[in-house]
């Protein structure tokens, strides 16, 4: 089992060194340079100036040389210094948003397991019912509605119309003149929409997933003799059933991470999130490229041990599967 | 049963089919089709409320909601084909050489495609487009190359089950070249698969489309596109309701078209499902 970790967590190096120069010479090979922003709108920025400028950020280096030199601060554990007018380190910057975008999409995994499993396995046990045919329609629509979409229109109805639910932003105004209590409330309620609009992705794919899993455990002999021995529907569905059709599940799961991370931008700028995807936004909008490429290798690692869990776990819950 | 006797008895995929048709003929004949210009802007009639006249309201510059989203339609479907035609070629001649060859070249190819799938895609793509000039052109090319990998692991998995069949060997006695042999002889057998990821990808691309022009760096204002229609909906979502709604409904029903159609090819031209 170590052998086999240790073999995973070292296949991934290359892995995550591939992403970074992928990252690294398509940002750089694009045309265009951050300093535009400071220099061009400024009338008073000489040609050395802007030659000062980019020899301050090394772009007046070769492309290589660039990324050795990026690729060695890493090495150290560090990220460089953002372009922007802060001069933060990057790290820092990635790691005070970092806990809100993980939070957010944590929860909405929960909800997307809690949701799709059930839905999945009462239309695969209940085959052709109405509920079947039903939610078989809301799955296709799932699949099609654009997320930012469906965000505005709940921000409209929950939002604007009803008056229920903010819709920016994690805290009121009067946030610090509140309870304890009442703070936590007041986040729990910022918090609806964003993570339900994360979680809608999910839902779709894992529910159809499940049913798919179900329908075919279910024609399987040892369901067969589960029933012949006279076990209840119940135990059978939900002890013999259930337990083998969740194990591809936690695959899918796994594979769902970077589409999670990748949502996280389009939630977090509709609703004025402070998290990791705003900060992509802006930073990608300002050109701030060691950001992006913090954020970039970031998601990478996040996917990457998403994926390593789901295997993990899928090696963990299967004793068929054996690790050598 | 044939591939279109099975299409035409399933209901599902003839809707799809009857939605992506008329998706193709309202852009063909946006300009016979739209009310008014989508470009008029009318100051005296901002942000008006649907009605008569106008049936899906006007935008925040007067200008007619449904004239315009007649226009992005147009985008949509040319972002959709571009850029999966562009996916699909990639995915076509890397899945092949990979499936065909097999071995090293194999290795090298299967672990770019591992690489590209593990970072959040949608993340590469924002920042490519926004350091490139936001464009349509850059778009479709874009979208295009962040979204071959699941057609190159379907077109090697294909060539790997077919290159030991006797046609292949058959053809290779005779004297084919490796090109003849993976062009005329293996990738006829593997289209069925492809088309179905080829419709699939397109309401995936306008899906990806949408959304960057919503988020500002996809198609640019004034060219009408239903993304940033949706941004003129987010900027006045507290008064202009339907500057929201009919784009967002455009795009869901034009998703669930090309998927139905793709499932639909998929399902007539599945053997297993033939009786």
């Amino acid at each position: 089992m170590s052998n086999y970790l240790i073999k995973r967590i070292l296949f991934m190096i290359p892995l995550l060194l591939g992403i970074t120069v992928i990252c690294f010479f398509v940002m750089r090979l694009a045309p265009g340079s951050p300093t535009d922003l400071q220099t061009q709108m400024n009338p008073k920025a000489s040609t050395e100036m802007k030659e000062r400028l980019m020899s301050m950020y090394e772009l007046d280096k070769p492309i290589h040389v660039q990324y050795w030199s990026w690729l060695t601060k890493l090495g150290r554990g560090d990220l460089g210094t953002s372009f922007s007018s802060d001069h933060r380190k990057v790290a820092d910057k990635i790691l005070e948003r970092l806990p809100i975008t993980v939070i957010i999409n944590f929860l909405s995994l929960i909800i997307i397991i809690a949701v799709a499993v059930p839905i999945g396995v009462l239309s695969a046990v209940h085959q052709d019912s109405l509920f079947d045919k039903v939610t078989a329609v809301l799955v296709f629509i799932g699949f099609a509605v654009p997320t930012f979409w469906l965000a505005l229109l709940m921000m409209i109805f929950f939002g604007i119309h009803l008056g229920w639910l903010p819709i920016s932003g994690l805290r009121s105004l009067n946030y610090e003149y509140l309870s304890a209590w009442g703070q936590l409330a007041d986040l729990v309620k910022h918090l609806i929409l964003p993570v339900f609009i994360s979680a809608f992705g999910g839902l779709a794919g894992l529910s159809r997933y499940m049913r798919a899993n179900m329908l075919e455990v279910i024609r399987q002999d040892y369901i067969l003799t589960a029933r012949a021995k006279g076990l209840s529907e119940r135990q059978v569905i939900y002890k013999h059933a259930l337990r083998n059709a969740l194990l591809p599940a936690i695959t899918i799961l796994g594979l769902s991470i970077p589409g999670l991370i990748g949502g996280s931008v389009i939630f977090e700028t509709i609703f004025a999130i402070p998290g990791m995807g705003q900060l992509f936004y802006l930073s990608v909008m300002a050109r701030d490229y060691p950001t992006v490429m913090g954020i970039l290798l970031i998601g990478a690692i996040l996917t990457l041990v998403g994926n390593l869990i789901a295997d993990l776990s899928y090696a963990l819950a299967d004793p068929r599967i054996r690790i050598s | 049963m044939g591939f279109w006797k099975m299409f035409y008895k399933n209901k599902l995929a003839l809707t799809g089919c009857g939605i992506v048709i008329l998706l193709f003929v309202v852009s063909l004949l946006a300009s016979v089709l739209a009310p008014y210009d989508p470009g008029a802007i009318d100051l005296r009639n901002v942000l008006a409320p649907p009605s008569g006249e106008h049936w899906f309201g006007t935008d925040q510059l007067g200008r007619d909601v449904l004239s315009r989203m007649i226009w992005g339609a147009r985008i949509s479907l040319k972002v959709g084909f571009v850029a999966t035609g562009l996916a699909i070629l990639i995915g076509m001649i890397l899945g092949a050489v990979a499936g065909f060859y097999g071995g090293w070249i194999d290795a090298v190819i299967m672990r770019f495609v591992d690489v590209m799938l593990c970072f959040p895609a949608f993340f590469l793509i924002l920042a490519v487009i926004a350091f490139l000039e936001p464009s349509i052109w850059n778009i479709m090319i874009v979208i295009g190359l962040t979204g071959w990998m699941g057609v190159t692991r379907l077109v090697r998995a294909d060539f790997v089950s077919l290159r030991e069949r006797d046609f292949v060997r058959a053809a290779r006695a005779i004297g084919a070249n490796d090109a003849r042999i993976i062009f005329m002889h293996i990738l006829p057998n593997a289209l069925a698969s492809i088309l179905v990821a080829a419709t699939l990808g397109i309401a995936g691309a306008i899906l990806t489309e949408s959304a960057l022009s919503f988020l500002g760096i996809g198609v640019q204002p004034p060219t009408p596109s239903w993304g940033n229609i949706l941004t003129a909906g987010k900027d006045n979502i507290d008064i202009a309701w339907w500057l929201s709604l009919y784009p967002g409904l455009a795009i869901l029903i034009t998703v669930v078209g090309y998927n139905l159609l793709g499932e639909g090819i998929r399902d007539a031209s599945d053997p297993r499902l033939k009786r």
